[in-house]
């Protein structure tokens, strides 16, 4: 039996969306797909060396169940994107959901690949030496290689 | 049922059952088997999940009180 191959292309940088593309990733990884996760855009917070600035907002995100109804008016006041972080962080490690720090380790430890959008690098300045070293860079024609051999492949 | 090694993961939720006990496996041998404990309900299809895209047997698993116990057999 040949290798299962996973590609993920992860877009988003808050912490909600930040949790499906390392789940998915380390967990193919254990059943032993050979997994790789092409990190776009704002996706690409998700491979800083620090991943405390990956929060999420109550803001334009009705679904997320509040302890208590909340007008918009209220949560776009200042303070509270950093509470509902706090709370949701909270409510992960509660619940045993592993932090997405662990889960980027265990994926690393598990030879899960990270490519790192080189356009976007380039488009926000970022300078490389903020991610982390495991990061390869490349472009679209990168990420295809590999996912047009994939068995899977998934857009976050 | 005779097991090699036991492997607590009670308190931890999806993916980090199924991430740890592959771990476990890997420090073993073939045809030892592995007696995980978790209290995870989600566990009771993923260990399947598991056991059939890794080749690794799932002997046998059984729940008491919200606590889940698998023994598997490393391929």
């Amino acid at each position: 039996m040949s290798t299962k191959k996973i590609a993920i292309i992860a877009s988003k940088g808050t912490l909600d969306m930040a949790y499906p593309p390392f789940i998915l990733a380390s967990t193919a990884a254990a059943l032993g797909y050979e997994a790789q996760v092409f990190f776009t855009f704002y996706g690409l917070q998700l491979l800083r060396k620090d991943l405390s600035g990956v929060t999420i907002s109550p803001l334009a995100n009705p679904a997320m169940p509040m302890p208590v109804p909340m007008p918009v008016m209220v949560q776009m006041l200042p303070g509270m994107e950093t509470m509902a972080t706090m709370m949701m962080k909270q409510k992960l490690k509660k619940h045993g959901v592993a932090s997405l720090q662990e889960l980027r380790d265990l994926c690393l430890e598990a030879g899960v690949k990270f490519i790192a959008c080189q356009m976007t690098v380039d488009l926000f300045e970022f300078d490389k030496s903020e991610f982390i070293d495991e990061a390869e860079y490349g472009g679209a024609a990168t990420f295809l290689e590999f996912a047009g051999e994939a068995d899977v492949s998934l857009f976050v | 049922m005779d097991f090699d090694k036991e492997f607590d993961a009670s308190g931890l939720s999806c993916p980090l059952p199924i991430l740890k006990t592959k771990k476990a496996l890997a420090d073993m041998t073939s045809g030892q088997v592995l007696k995980l404990i978790t209290t995870d309900s989600g566990s009771v299809k993923d260990m399947q999940a598991f056991a059939s895209q890794t080749g690794n047997a799932l002997l046998s698993s059984g729940e008491v009180n919200g606590t889940y116990t698998y023994y598997i057999k490393k391929k």
